[in-house]
């Protein structure tokens, strides 16, 4: 691994308390992202994602959150940072991109304003460069006929337009750090493609560190260098992208991959979901939080929560007991099976559906890219 | 916009306008002239040639006295407002803002002012002054006016607060005055523009009932409400000086609310189409 570390998480905690008490969001997070590397963070609605992303931007508002551990940027302690100072990075060293572009964007602001913002607050740049390097930026996140485009609002644009104005803006101070928090999800698929293309030559091309929290496998497949994938606050595998799509260690990622719908299934098969419902994150459950929806789960799984573990080759890690591919998880199933366990059942059902119409089971093929 | 609509909005425009140029305006009688202390006067007369309206029963031009009456409710609704919107909404983006203690000390104030009865406010404030003109009615309004437009500033600055716009503004390194300025504000006003249409008639229906009462501006400055309480005298005789600014009042209030529901309908179904 070449380059140098440009951010390091440690022991990152976050929680919430709320009148039915504490909701842990995130706990304890640590992972580490060299100079120039895209990072994706997966998991489902609920698992921590996004606000792990805030939590080292510093974004998470109100009285009530608690953050606690570290997040080093350039060796310093984001965390730890006067407000001051982090107002310093905001914007022209980390940068970030919302969800929804329909509520990211001012809706009072002219599009060309927004765009340049940070640079007349950071660089003191005047109103007439401002424009121009505005309309440099639209035109490089490839907003058609920017020129007539620049002094229109918000609601004037689609929404794969807005977001790209929003990316602009993102860019616009030309950030070391880019944190894209689902920057897909509000859009439809063939404009969430050209979105994610949009974001990763750009992250190329000026060697940007990125993150990219989605709830989508498909995003990361193919774009980012590492993945990180969340469940009800900590990360339960961690590897390079191809590694995880590969080599699934966690029950839970390969759940994951398992749903995802194929095209080379016959119309009408039924969707593969995981069976049970995310935790609560007020009522965790005892031992490992996925252990009540594993199809693999054995009885230590209830009592005690497995560690964050390197697991074979190259910094590949999974917290399971039990990890995919290894003898002691196919007995595990087969012990399930006998037991008549229901996500085992359903497991094995959907199986059986995926040889019968001769796609392999356990690789995710075309169809999520 | 519906025909209805159409003429409501000239008849504002009529208002406004004359009453912004009705010192220019060539043949319009001295609102306080009475023509009987000079020889000339007909009282309670009917519409003749030179007073398109008639007189009251002090021989006094009723047009002249209804455009000039129109000066005293438009600039005290509308100053009243102006003020409310200004200050209402400056303390409740704040408020809604910044949250916290300041919030809490400032609703907790708003909440008392908002309890007490501002009309029977307006009555003791005027009472005990004992002198009235239309300066001191604008500053008891405004003392009267902010609490609610500070209330709707802050329900709309809480609601804007959360959105992420505020929080990228903040990502990229915007101070929170800053914020205050850029963000929240100008996605506060345009509630408050809307809440304000519904208050300017509120407003004029106000300051008639405090001329009415005699509380409002001394006479003989023209006010519709003064009118109506000096035609009640005769009411038996001549009714028309107590019809006219009635009917100017009553259109001028139902102007202001079909406009404002008219502009309350476009801006839903603009954002709609958004």
């Amino acid at each position: 691994m070449g380059g140098s570390e440009i951010l390091r998480v440690e022991d990152l905690h976050t929680s919430f308390f709320l009148p039915i008490g504490e909701l842990q969001a995130v706990r304890g997070v640590s992972f580490s992202l060299q100079r120039g590397r895209s990072l994706g963070i997966v998991g489902e609605s609920g698992s921590g994602k996004t606000v792990l992303a805030r939590s080292i931007m510093r974004l998470n508002t109100g009285s009530n959150v608690k953050t606690s551990g570290s997040a080093f940027f350039n060796g310093r302690d984001l965390l730890a940072l006067p407000r001051r100072e982090m107002r310093r990075l905001w914007g022209t060293e980390i940068a970030m991109i919302f969800q929804d572009p329909m509520t990211s964007l001012n809706p009072m602001v002219k599009i060309g304003r927004q765009v340049t913002e940070h640079l007349r607050q950071h660089k003191n740049v005047n109103r007439r460069a401002a424009r121009q390097i505005a309309l440099d930026l639209l035109n490089e996140v490839r907003i058609p006929e920017a020129e007539s485009r620049i002094d229109r609002l918000p609601h004037e644009l689609s929404g794969g337009m807005r977001q790209r104005v929003s990316i602009a803006s993102a860019l616009a101070c030309e950030p070391s750090l880019l944190f894209a928090d689902e920057p897909t999800t509000a859009l439809d698929v063939t404009v969430q493609h050209q979105i994610l293309n949009l974001l990763s030559r750009e992250q190329r091309q000026r060697n940007m560190t990125m993150v990219i929290v989605t709830h989508d496998l498909g995003v990361v497949a193919g774009r980012t260098d590492d993945t990180l994938v969340m469940y009800a606050g900590k990360v339960v595998e961690q590897a390079s992208t191809d590694e995880i799509f590969d080599k699934t260690q966690h029950p839970y990622t390969e759940a994951l991959m398992r749903s995802i719908p194929r095209t080379a299934q016959p119309s009408h098969t039924p969707l593969a979901a995981i069976t049970g419902r995310p935790p609560v994150a007020t009522h965790l459950p005892a031992g490992c939080s996925f252990s009540p929806r594993c199809p693999y789960v054995q009885p230590r799984c209830h009592e005690e929560d497995p560690p964050l573990v390197s697991i074979g080759t190259s910094g590949h890690k999974a917290a399971c007991w039990y990890p995919v591919g290894s003898d002691a998880n196919r007995e595990a199933f087969e012990r399930n099976l006998s037991d008549r366990l229901p996500q085992t059942l359903a497991v094995a059902e959907s199986l059986d559906a995926d040889q019968s119409s001769g796609t392999p089971a356990d690789l995710p093929d075309g169809g999520l890219a | 916009m519906p025909w209805l609509t159409k003429v409501c909005t000239l008849w504002l425009i009529l208002v406004v306008f004359t009453a912004a140029v009705a010192d220019l305006i060539p043949g319009l009688a001295d609102p306080n002239y009475q023509g009987f202390v000079f020889g000339d006067g007909k009282t309670n007369e009917g519409p003749t040639a030179s007073h398109w309206l008639g007189t009251d029963n002090v021989s006094r031009d009723i047009l002249a006295r209804l455009i000039y009456g129109a000066r005293v409710s438009l600039i005290f609704a509308f100053s009243v407002v102006a003020v409310g919107i200004i200050v209402g909404g400056t303390l409740g983006s704040i408020a809604g803002y910044f949250r916290g203690f300041l919030d809490t000390c400032l609703m907790a104030f708003v909440d008392t002012w908002l309890s007490y009865p501002a009309f029977i406010g307006f009555l003791f404030v005027s009472t005990m002054l004992g002198m009235r003109n239309l300066l001191i009615l604008c500053l008891i309004g405004f003392i009267f006016v902010w609490p609610p437009y500070t209330r709707v500033g802050r329900a709309t600055a809480l609601a804007v607060s959360g959105q992420d716009f505020v929080t990228a503004a903040r990502a990229i390194g915007t101070s929170r005055r800053r914020i205050l300025v850029r963000e929240i504000f100008p996605n506060v006003l345009p509630a408050l523009l809307a809440y304000s249409l519904v208050g300017l008639p509120l407003l004029i229906i106000l300051e008639s009932t405090l001329s009415f009462l005699g509380l409002g501006v001394e006479i003989p400055t023209a006010s519709w409400g003064g009118m109506i309480n000096q035609a009640r005298q005769d009411l038996l005789i001549n009714i028309w000086p107590a019809v006219w600014p009635a009917a100017t009042l009553f259109m001028t209030v139902y102007s202001f609310n079909n406009l404002a529901d008219w502009v309350r309908k476009e801006a839903a179904s603009q954002s709609a189409a958004i």
